[in-house]
C-alpha cells in the first residue's frame, strides 16, 4: 500500500519544479504558461491523492472544475499570446515594457 | 515492495523528470512534448487513485486539446530561442535554492504525521468512479457545473474575439450591400437624338 504522503511529495516536487521554471524561463511566455499548468497538476494530485484517502468524493469534483478552468486559461492566455505577437514579433518579456509598470 | 508501490515509483519517476525536461529543455516545442509526458503520466498515477474518469479526462482533454493548442501556437509563431534563453544560467542558482527551499519546507510539514491516514478500503470491482462521479456533479455541484458551462463560453467568445482581424487590403464581400441594392443604382436611362447614319 502506498502510503498518502508520497502522493503529497510528489505533489510538492511538482510545484516547486514549476516555480524553478517560472523563475529560469522568465522571459519566454509560452513555457510560463506551461509552468502554470504544471502548477494546476500538482494541485489536482493533491486533491485527488486526499479524495482517495478520505473517501470523499469532493476532491474529484474540484478537480474537474480546475481542469476546465485551466482549460479556459490555457485558451485565453494562447489568443493573447498570438495578438501579441501580431503586433510586436515578439513574446519576450522583457520588450513589453511600453506600459513602463 | 508491492506491485503497486513499483507502479508508483516509475511513474512518479517519469512524472518528475519530464516536469524538469519542461524548464531546461532549449527548444518549446520539446517543453511542450515533455508536458505530454508529465501530464499522461499522471493520468497512470490518478488511475492508482482509483480517478478514472478524470484520468481520462486528462488524456483526452489536456493532452488531446490544450497541449495540442499550445504545440499549434508554438509551431506557429517563429520565435527567436537565443534570445529568450538569456539569463536562464543566471537566474539557475536563484531558482533552484527557491524550489529545494519549498520542497524541503512542504516535505517537513508532509513527514511530520499531520497527514497520516490509514489505507482505504479498495473499491469493489461493481463500483463505477464516472457514475459516482456524474451522480455528485449533477445533484450537489449542479450550480457549480454550470457556472464552468459558463466559464468555457467565456472562453470562447474571448478567445475569438482577441484572435479576429479584418484584413483591410483584403478585397471582400458586403452581403448586406448586395442585398439591398435596387435598380437606380445600377441602370441609367439616357434619351439621346437618333443619330445620322453617313
Amino acid at each position: 500500500m502506498i502510503p498518502l504522503s508520497y502522493f503529497l511529495i510528489l505533489g510538492a516536487v511538482l510545484f516547486a519544479l514549476s516555480v524553478a521554471g517560472i523563475f529560469l524561463n522568465r522571459k519566454n511566455v509560452i513555457i510560463l504558461l506551461m509552468c502554470i499548468e504544471l502548477m494546476l497538476l500538482a494541485v489536482n494530485i493533491n486533491f485527488i491523492a486526499f479524495s482517495h484517502y478520505q473517501g470523499d468524493l469532493a476532491g474529484q469534483v474540484f478537480v474537474f472544475f480546475i481542469l476546465t478552468v485551466a482549460a479556459a486559461e490555457a485558451a485565453i492566455g494562447l489568443a493573447i499570446l498570438v495578438v501579441l505577437f501580431r503586433n510586436r514579433s515578439t513574446i519576450n518579456v522583457q520588450d513589453l515594457d511600453e506600459m513602463k509598470g | 515492495m508491492t506491485f503497486q508501490q513499483l507502479v508508483f515509483f516509475l511513474f512518479a519517476a517519469v512524472t518528475t523528470l519530464s516536469a524538469l525536461r519542461v524548464i531546461t529543455v532549449r527548444n518549446p516545442v520539446h517543453a511542450a512534448l515533455f508536458l505530454v509526458l508529465t501530464f499522461f503520466s499522471c493520468a497512470a498515477l490518478w488511475m492508482l487513485l482509483e480517478a478514472e474518469f478524470l484520468a481520462i479526462a486528462l488524456v483526452l482533454v489536456y493532452v488531446g486539446a490544450v497541449m495540442v493548442l499550445f504545440l499549434f501556437v508554438v509551431m506557429m509563431l517563429d520565435i527567436n530561442i537565443a534570445r529568450l534563453r538569456e539569463g536562464f544560467a543566471g537566474y539557475l542558482p536563484v531558482g533552484a535554492l527557491v524550489a529545494l527551499i519549498m520542497v524541503s519546507e512542504m516535505v517537513l510539514v508532509i513527514v511530520s504525521g499531520a497527514f497520516d491516514t490509514g489505507a482505504p478500503e479498495p473499491a469493489p470491482a461493481t463500483y463505477s468512479n464516472t457514475e459516482a462521479l456524474g451522480e455528485v456533479l449533477y445533484t450537489d455541484y449542479v450550480y457549480q457545473f454550470e457556472i464552468a458551462a459558463v466559464i468555457l463560453l467565456v472562453a470562447i467568445v474571448a478567445a475569438i474575439a482577441l484572435t479576429l482581424r479584418r484584413r483591410t487590403r483584403t478585397k471582400y464581400q458586403n452581403p448586406a450591400q448586395q442585398v439591398s441594392v435596387d435598380r437606380d443604382d445600377r441602370v441609367r436611362l439616357v434619351k439621346m437624338k437618333p443619330e445620322e447614319r453617313d
